[in-house]
């Protein structure tokens, strides 16, 4: 293919335009680098606090498998578990929410926004109370009603292609209708039930184990690359179809990809901790205002997701006299969010 | 700099689920000069457009590029011979200038080796032809109307294809901006041979800027050619629906089309 060149300058030099190209890739990769620094350190202080405050040389002694009297039983076989899981639940929250904001350009298309999050909880809390199935076969039945209920708020909302708008007030049906289904089952509960199904309606950590860690960590690993890949493709549909289609993204397949992607994530970490309220909706938009323009959010997104459940988590165990679910937490703090973003909105009709 | 590029509908007929809009049109569209689509509104110039630019699958016919059916080439392939400026695209908010113009380069990047130095020279030489290098570390959101313009074709010319197809690249401009554009898109056509396809809204300036005119009625073709022989009051009338008066443009010696309406007209001119 024959592409004719600019004039291209005789020497190659960095001039201003490439200087400040630069100089915001690096902006963007050291804030980036902060983020993540600063979910290890949370991550670090999860694995020392608690009824016993063990020092860092301790933790690290149990993580790199020496027996540690005490330690190794509170900090790998307790805390390690519940931290990794809150890690990954945010990572996969943070993921699957920027997605679809950057998608659909639209901060309200975040997945547990739009009902996702719902319908893994409607199924869940159906299989827990109602049918009675074990732990493995519930999340397996989350993570699959989570797929379908995407499926069919996508179908609900397509007329003639799938606009943002249409989708985002369909998906707030649907969450509306699958919540209430939780709350009805809930109400009915006996009362060994609740204590179980309670965390399908806000997200918690408690009874964390590395059985719930494992699949979200494969599913991590699997649709976390998957994902990337289509970073570039992502960014540029936020300019809308024709101009990314014309910059040479195959628009269909892209929006395929990052569905599948998107909603496998935030199914699997709903199914392994709840659907932690509000973390995958206010990961991207945090993420963008840190990180800054021009530049991908998928990984500063999963990491802010990642720290904001690490913190809620101290915040919910450790700063007040009772232990609350992180999901209350992370509730308190998004609520607001989004009553500022639907004023906002309103006015001026922004997008992330 | 030359080129050899061909791009041609033939026998399109397009449409949006039952909805035909266009049909059975056939277009060549002369290499390295300007071509302008004129027509009402809702007569099928956009769509004819998006469809040559791969973006809407034909019902039947074909576009074809270069000899190929575009819908059977890659999309990446098309994207570094073809441009596209769609009507209104959606800055991401808060993109910088320069951010946006470098994401005209997404076709002609590979997975690994992702940014060059050739990248970066054909973002600083967009820039530089639009006038936009003051404003590489602006905000595109808190830029005027023609700047924000100038900025999105800055994007296309990164892309560094030798076709270049616009939708209504004038719209929502004041007179002045409207011609600071198309005097940019002819200095491309003029000095890098660039073949630039656009629909136009003001048929006056469509006449002035294109060395060929096709003027479409209820999504068929109904004339191209020289805008001289195309722009008569007859094909006014019969595409716009409008009595009007043909006269040469004093500025340009190109027809310049005088609407005549019911009102505020002085003699029996209609």
């Amino acid at each position: 293919m024959s592409v004719t060149t600019a004039p291209v300058p005789t020497a190659p030099r960095p001039g201003a335009v490439a200087l400040g190209r630069r100089r915001r890739t690096r902006r963007r990769r050291l804030v980036t680098g902060g983020l993540a620094l600063l979910a290890l350190v949370l991550l670090a202080v999860s694995l020392m606090l608690g009824q016993t405050f063990y020092s860092p040389g301790e933790v690290l002694r149990v993580l790199l498998g020496e027996t540690v009297p005490g330690a190794s039983f509170t900090v790998g076989e307790l805390r390690l578990p519940r931290a990794s899981l809150a890690l990954l639940s945010g990572l996969a929250l943070g993921l699957g929410g920027v997605t679809f904001q950057t998608m659909l350009r639209n901060p309200l298309a975040s997945p547990d926004v739009i009902g996702i999050s719902s319908g893994a909880s409607a199924a869940a809390v159906i299989c827990l109370v109602v049918l009675e199935v074990g732990q493995t076969a519930t999340s397996v039945l989350a993570i699959a009603a989570a797929l379908v209920t995407a499926l069919a708020i996508y179908l609900l909302a397509w007329k003639d292609g799938v606009v943002g708008t249409r989708l985002i007030l369909m998906g707030i049906g649907v969450a509306a209708m699958l919540d209430s289904v939780v709350s009805y089952v809930i109400v009915r509960a006996a009362q060994w039930d609740l204590q179980v199904a309670m965390r399908w309606l806000t997200g918690s950590l408690n009874n964390a184990d590395w059985g719930r860690v494992l699949p979200l960590l494969v599913a991590i690993a699997v649709l976390g690359p998957l994902l990337a890949s289509q970073s570039g493709n992502l960014e540029l549909l936020q300019q809308g179809d024709d101009s990314a289609a014309a910059l040479g993204v195959r628009v269909e397949r892209t929006r395929l990809l990052c569905i599948v992607a998107g909603v496998g994530l935030v199914a699997f970490a709903t199914a392994a901790s709840g659907p932690i309220a509000f973390v995958a909706f206010l990961a991207g938009p945090i993420a963008a205002r840190v990180v800054g323009p021009g530049g991908s959010l998928l990984l500063p997104a999963g990491l802010v997701g990642a720290v904001l459940v690490l913190a809620a988590d101290l915040l919910g165990q450790y700063a007040f006299g009772t232990r609350y679910p992180v999901g209350v937490i992370t509730g308190v703090l998004g609520a607001p969010y989004l009553v500022y973003l639907l004023v906002r909105t309103n006015r001026a009709g922004g997008s992330l | 700099m030359t080129t050899d590029h061909t791009l041609a509908a033939e026998a399109l007929t397009l449409g949006y689920g039952d909805r035909t809009v266009v049909t059975d049109l056939s277009l060549a569209v002369p290499a390295g000069q300007v071509t302008c689509i004129v027509g009402a509104n809702a007569c099928g110039k956009s769509t004819l457009l998006r469809a040559m630019a791969r973006l809407l699958k034909p019902q039947s016919g074909q576009v074809v590029l270069d000899g190929r059916d575009v819908h059977r080439m890659n999309t990446r392939e098309v994207a570094r011979t073809l441009g596209l400026l769609p009507q209104s695209p959606i800055a991401p908010e808060g993109i910088a200038v320069g951010d946006l113009v470098a994401r005209g380069r997404h076709p002609h990047q590979r997975l690994v080796a992702r940014w060059s130095a050739a990248d970066d020279a054909a973002v600083e030489e967009a820039l530089r032809v639009t006038g936009t290098l003051d404003l590489v570390d602006r905000p595109v959101d808190e830029l005027s109307g023609g700047q924000r313009q100038r900025a999105w074709i800055a994007m296309a010319l990164a892309q560094q294809t030798d076709l270049l197809l616009l939708d209504e690249p004038t719209t929502f401009l004041d007179v002045a901006h409207q011609v600071e554009v198309l005097d940019l898109l002819t200095d491309l056509n003029r000095e890098r041979g660039t073949t630039v396809v656009m629909v136009l809204h003001d048929l006056n300036l469509a006449a002035r800027y294109s060395d060929h005119l096709v003027a479409v009625r209820q999504g068929r073709l109904h004339a191209a050619g020289d805008p001289d022989e195309v722009l008569t009051p007859d094909v006014v009338r019969d595409v716009f629906g409008l009595e009007s008066q043909v006269v040469p443009d004093p500025v340009s010696g190109r027809p310049l089309v005088l609407p005549v309406g019911r009102h505020r007209v002085v003699a029996a001119t209609a």
